[in-house]
Order: C-alpha cells, then sequence, then structure tokens
C-alpha cells in the first residue's frame, strides 16, 4: 500500500505572491499527497514549529522577492535544531541557478523555477521521500 | 410587394435615417473637436509607403453611410465620446503619445534616483517608484521582519530624507510620477508633497498617480496591513485631499494587474478591478463626497497578456462598461468621471526563465495591443524578470520597444484601428457581457467586501492559476521554450543585477544618522496628534504631513496607525 506523505507548504518572509504555492498544493493534493499550507508571512520559527507538530515529511517554500538567501538557511539552521533531519526541504520561486546550487551544497532539496511542470514536482518528491522514510525507520 | 412589406420597410426606412443622422452629427462634431485639439502630436501620419492616413476610419470609408449600423453609435461611438470604447480622448495617440513609464527601484535611494537620470535621459517620459518589500508592508530598515528584503525588490523608504534623494534634480513640476504603494500609500504620498515643498513646486502642479488599491491587494497581491474599514477610511482621506489640494493628481489606480498575475482570466480582470472601482466610487459617496468632486482623479492599471485580440477587446469593455456604470447607476455628471484612462504592464507572469531573449518578442506583441487598447501609459518588462531585477541593457531593450511600436510601426497613425472587426468587436461584447454576470454574481454575494472575506476572488483566482498549469501540464497549451521547442539542459547566461549586502548595512546606518539628528520631541509630538486624529473622523492627512516633515519614519506611522487600526490576517485558502 502506499503510504501518504505529509507536505507543509510555506510562505515566509513579507512575500505575499502565493499564485505558485497554492497551484503547487492543488497539484500535490490531487497527486495523493497531505498538504498544509501555512497562509501567508510566516516566520522561519513559525514554519519549522509547524512542521514539528504535523510531522511532516517535507517542507516546501515558496520565495518570489529575492530574500531566498536569508530565508533558506535560517529554516534550514532550525530543522537542524529540532533534530527535522529526514525531512526534506525543498522550494520553488525566483531564485537563479547560481543560489539554487549554493542552497544545495547547505543541504536544501531541488529549488523549482518558473515554467516547472507540476509533475516534475510530484516525481521529485515520490523518488526522494521514501528513501528519508526507510533510513527514519532504520533508526 | 404588398401593403404591409411596403409599410415595413417606410418604418425601417425612417428608423434606419435616424441614425444614419444621429451618425453623420457626431461625426461632424468629432471632425470640429479634433480640428480644435489642443495638443497635436508634431509628425507625418503616413504608411510605410508614404500614404496618408485619416485619424480616424468608420463604416462609411469602406461601404458608405449604408454601413452604418443601427447599434454603432450606442456601442461603439467615436474617440472622446460616449460611451468611450474607441478611446477617452478625440484624438488618442494623434494628441499625445502614451507615457513610457518604465516601474523601477533598487538598493539605496542614491542608486535609484541614478537609474531615473538614466531613464529620462534615454527618452523615458514618466517616473515609476518600485518600492522594496519592509516599504511596502509598513517595516524600517532596521526592523528585524526586514531581514533580507532591503533594497530588493525595490528602493528602500523610511524617512523623507531618502524621498529627497529619490527625486533628487528631478524637478516635480515637469516629470509626472506613479507610485507603487498601498497600505501605507497616504505616507509616501504625504512625503511626496513635501518633497515638492521642499522644490518650491505649489502641490497644484504635481501630476502622477498612487496606486493606493488595497482592495486588490486583498484579492491578489497580499501587501495589507490593517483591516478592509480603516484601508478604505485612508483610501477616502487621501481621495478628499487631493481634490482640494493635488487637483491634477490620480489618486488610485484601480489594477486588475496583480489580479490577472494571480491567475484571473480576462474576463475575471476586468470584473474584478471593475467592481472594485465601483466599491471606491460607493466608498466616496458614502463619506460624503460628491462623485464629480473625486471620480475625475480615479485612474486604472491593467495587464497585458498573451492573447492578442483578447487584451485589445478587455481594454475597449473596460471603458465602456465604467462610462455607462458612472453614468447611469452613480449618477456622475462631469464627462471627467465618464473616462477610464488607464496604465498597462506587459504580463510578467507570461515571461519564461527557459529561453529568456524569447521574452523580448512577447513583451512586444503584448505592448502592441496594450496601444491597440488606446492605453495612456505602458510599461514593458525587461527579458530578465524572472530571475531577478533587470539589468541596465535588458531595460534599454525594453524602453527601446515602446519607442519602436511609437516611432516606427505606424500603429499610432489612426484611432481605434480595430474598431468594427468583427471578430474584436464580438470580443469586446462578450467580455462586457461575462463582467456584467460578475457584478451580479459580487452582489448577490453581498458585494467586494463581503467577497473578499468569504474568500470567492481568492478562490476564483486559484481556480483560473491552476486550471491554467494543468493546460501546460498536459501540453494542451503551447510556451515556447518552456514546453515546446525546449532546449535541452539550457544553461541560462544572462548577466542578473544582484543587490549587494552592503545596501541593507548603508541603507540601516542611513536611518541611524537620521534618528540622530531630528528633533526627536517633535517627533513624538506629532505622533501622537496623528493618534488623535485617526480616532476620530477627520481627515488625517495634515497630521501625517507634520510627522513627515520632522522626519519620522515610516515605521513609527504604521506602529501608531496599527495600534489604532489592528493588523488583517488573511484565513489560509487552498
Amino acid at each position: 500500500m502506499e503510504q501518504k506523505f505529509r507536505i507543509l507548504l510555506a510562505k515566509p518572509g513579507l512575500d505575499g505572491h502565493d499564485r505558485g504555492v497554492k497551484v503547487i498544493a492543488a497539484a500535490l493534493r490531487d497527486a495523493g499527497f497531505e498538504v498544509i499550507y501555512t497562509g501567508l508571512r510566516q516566520t522561519p520559527e513559525q514554519i519549522v514549529n509547524a512542521a514539528v507538530e504535523e510531522d511532516v515529511d517535507a517542507i516546501g517554500v515558496s520565495i518570489l522577492s529575492g530574500a531566498h538567501m536569508t530565508l533558506f538557511p535560517a529554516i534550514k539552521e532550525l530543522m537542524d535544531e529540532k533534530g527535522l533531519k529526514d525531512v526534506l526541504l525543498f522550494g520553488g520561486g525566483i531564485i537563479a541557478d547560481v543560489d539554487a546550487k549554493k542552497l544545495a551544497d547547505m543541504g536544501c532539496g531541488r529549488i523549482f523555477g518558473p515554467g516547472t511542470p507540476t509533475p516534475d514536482v510530484v516525481k521529485y518528491l515520490k523518488e526522494a521521500l521514501p528513501g528519508k522514510r526507510e533510513k527514519e525507520q532504520i533508526f | 410587394m404588398d401593403k404591409d412589406t411596403v409599410m415595413n420597410s417606410q418604418a425601417k426606412d425612417t428608423a434606419d435615417s435616424e441614425h444614419k443622422k444621429d451618425f453623420k452629427k457626431a461625426m461632424a462634431e468629432w471632425q470640429e473637436k479634433f480640428a480644435n485639439a489642443k495638443f497635436k502630436v508634431d509628425r507625418k501620419f503616413t504608411t510605410g509607403s508614404m500614404e496618408e492616413v485619416n485619424p480616424l476610419y468608420t463604416p462609411v470609408d469602406t461601404g458608405g453611410i449604408e454601413d452604418v449600423g443601427p447599434e454603432y453609435m450606442n456601442k461603439i461611438g467615436f474617440p472622446g465620446e460616449y460611451p468611450y470604447t474607441r478611446g477617452v480622448q478625440t484624438n488618442v495617440y494623434r494628441g499625445k503619445i502614451w507615457t513610457m513609464r518604465q516601474f523601477s527601484g533598487f538598493a539605496t535611494p542614491k542608486e535609484t534616483n541614478e537609474r531615473y537620470h538614466y531613464l529620462l535621459k534615454n527618452g523615458q517620459t514618466g517616473l515609476s517608484v518600485a518600492f522594496d518589500l519592509p516599504t511596502l508592508m509598513g517595516y524600517d530598515s532596521d526592523s528585524p521582519r526586514s531581514k533580507g528584503e532591503i533594497g530588493v525588490c525595490g528602493v528602500a523608504v523610511d524617512t523623507l530624507q531618502d524621498m529627497e534623494i529619490i527625486f533628487d534634480g528631478i524637478p516635480l513640476d515637469k516629470i509626472s510620477t506613479s507610485m507603487t504603494i498601498n497600505a501605507p500609500s497616504s505616507i509616501l504620498l504625504a512625503m511626496y508633497c513635501v518633497v515638492a515643498e521642499k522644490q518650491n513646486v505649489p502641490l497644484e502642479k504635481i501630476t502622477g498617480t498612487l496606486q493606493n488599491d488595497i482592495l486588490k491587494e486583498y484579492i491578489a497581491q497580499k501587501e495589507w496591513i490593517y483591516p478592509p474599514e480603516p484601508s478604505i477610511r485612508l483610501i477616502t482621506d487621501i481621495m478628499e485631499f487631493c481634490a482640494q489640494n493635488i487637483p491634477r493628481y490620480n489618486t488610485i489606480s484601480i489594477s486588475g494587474y496583480h489580479i490577472r498575475e494571480a491567475g484571473a482570466t480576462a474576463a475575471q480582470e476586468l470584473a474584478f478591478t471593475l467592481a472594485d472601482g465601483f466599491c471606491y466610487v460607493e466608498s466616496g459617496i458614502a463619506a460624503g463626497l460628491d462623485v464629480d468632486e473625486f471620480a475625475p482623479r480615479l485612474s486604472f492599471f491593467f495587464n497585458s497578456h498573451l492573447d492578442f485580440f483578447e487584451e485589445i477587446a478587455k481594454y475597449r469593455a473596460a471603458r465602456r462598461i465604467w462610462a455607462k456604470r458612472m453614468k447611469e447607476k452613480y449618477g456622475a455628471k462631469k464627462k471627467q468621471s465618464l473616462l477610464m484612462r488607464f496604465h498597462t504592464q506587459t504580463a510578467g507572469c507570461t515571461l519564461t526563465a527557459q529561453q529568456p531573449e524569447n521574452n523580448i518578442i512577447r513583451t512586444a506583441y503584448q505592448a502592441l495591443s496594450g496601444v491597440l487598447g488606446g492605453t495612456q501609459s505602458l510599461h514593458t518588462n525587461s527579458m530578465d524578470e524572472t530571475l531577478a531585477l533587470p539589468s541596465e541593457k535588458a531595460v534599454t531593450i525594453a524602453l527601446r520597444t515602446q519607442q519602436l511600436i511609437s516611432e516606427e510601426t505606424g500603429v499610432v497613425n489612426t484611432i481605434d484601428p480595430l474598431a468594427g472587426s468583427y471578430f474584436v468587436e464580438a470580443l469586446t461584447d462578450r467580455l462586457e457581457q461575462q463582467a456584467e454576470a460578475y457584478f451580479d454574481e459580487i452582489e448577490k454575494r453581498g458585494g467586494v467586501l463581503k467577497c473578499i472575506e468569504e474568500g470567492f476572488f481568492q478562490r476564483e483566482l486559484a481556480d483560473s492559476a491552476y486550471r491554467y498549469q494543468q493546460e501546460l501540464d498536459k501540453n494542451e497549451r503551447i510556451i515556447v521554450g518552456v514546453n515546446k521547442y525546449v532546449h535541452e539542459n539550457e544553461e541560462i547566461e544572462i548577466p542578473i543585477l544582484e543587490i549587494d549586502e552592503k545596501v541593507a548595512i548603508n541603507q540601516v546606518a542611513s536611518l541611524n544618522k537620521v534618528k540622530e539628528n531630528r528633533d526627536n520631541d517633535k517627533v513624538s509630538r506629532s505622533l501622537e496628534d496623528l493618534r488623535k486624529v485617526i480616532q476620530t473622523n477627520e481627515n488625517h492627512m495634515p497630521a501625517l504631513l507634520e510627522c513627515v516633515r520632522c522626519y519620522a519614519t515610516e515605521g513609527e506611522i504604521v506602529d501608531i496607525m496599527r495600534s489604532v487600526f489592528g493588523e488583517y490576517n488573511e484565513p489560509p485558502i487552498i
């Protein structure tokens, strides 16, 4: 039986552009994921706390304002502090390739840019998440 | 012919001759107004083959007076005449080319000032200020909430001093400025007024536009601070203050742009924007203002999306709907109250990160439909904007796109060149009907504010956005370079404007210096005075101007207002 993965979608910072995150929420839900959306303007603390409370498998962060190099590392750091080592952090927005590479070096997952077909995101999560779960079960 | 047929055809002839008579009279009046128009563009209006082009074409030019149908005067009419389908001025681009107004602002006030001087030197004809997110949301640069966002998607403004630097060497009586600011709009307007005072420019000489459209923030862009009711009160204060002091300033730019970017269809953009417009009109009337006192200064802002003819039809329908409702429903008497004047921006959401040079071509088509739709001013997006703020080269190409449409294509030679096209007229009618159906639905649901509260608009937009994405995912809709004609393993190599970390450090340092040098007692007194005023129904603008004059920060002012008005929280809807 297929597991139902839980995904927290989050909008940190002051950015209010929520078209993308809502499209992703609908696409993931239609693909069988359980989706929790934080709403706008969440601080990194609020996002990570929600991830703990909701016991999610992944956190998807949407940033279109250019503040990604401040907000992603802040979220990642808090995730490490709270022991969310097996939770996948991924994201999307207006983020240049050079920055996406830097974020990958810090341990973030894929960053999806404008024009990404939603099935790509679904495929990525279906491939990345089972591995994470298994690891969790071993420990 | 039998007797009945003869009688029918006689009756038909009389009716026919009535509307033809009306047409001839209107034509003669329009010709006279055109000949005596105050503004004229000094240029030859000929085709590429040096043939004369008339300023206006009507059915008479193809089939003679027999081709003038009974509905022509009701639905299409003449430029500058009710119902304004063909344009709000008598002479449109024969009188004045649209204002080329590139939205711009980044980093510190000094860097933005330099970009403005560069754009003006290159033939841009108006300014449009982009503020950074902390400024849009009412936070100072030293607030913890501003971290990572200072000067990133626009220029940082904390105090009057920043506005003095942004407009240094730019005469506010000669250059019109549009300011994209909504929740804290009255603060930035007050700062702009004080900059004018310091330049010795009387307020009645300033021109420009304040976006000041909070309704579309709740619906689409989500940059709000206070709940709807006090926000609307701030707006009616601005409308009243400007009507009395800055008569040539557009007090609200009622915006469909962001509604479209958030996923709306053309019909939804048209309907929700106009519904917002009517909501402001009703609020003004409810606040005791005379509709003809404030309506002439309401302006609009539309998106120009991919579908070329649908967009043109949208602008034409918008003018007609606005004029009809303002006259028939709100009883506006002044001609100026009926005119829908609008700014257009090409659709940011249609730009692609893939093969970014293609964006130049997309933007050119979108700009062309804005011009064929009769826009009063235009912003063309730069090719690199899916990745970051535009570089100087990209901005220059975007501005050149407009100059090329104006100078080379010949589309400005004649007014509303697509009128009478079966397709465009049918699309115009259909969009009008679709908008009317939405107005009924909104009314049935209890009005615009109720619809915001219940998430009606937000859900409509999210549904349209998802449907659009599904069509892309299934290849039912093609975007070149994204789901067809794709370059495998494309490396995106365009120079990107990066905002240095020093920007935030410098901006905070400059704010600290202002705080050290100002009279802090005076600041506290002016803020307390403001608090008292906003607790009453008195217009808050004079008290606000005092706060700004003594260099109170934007964040300090917003804190005072927030403590009185409270804060808005959106229930997340997915």
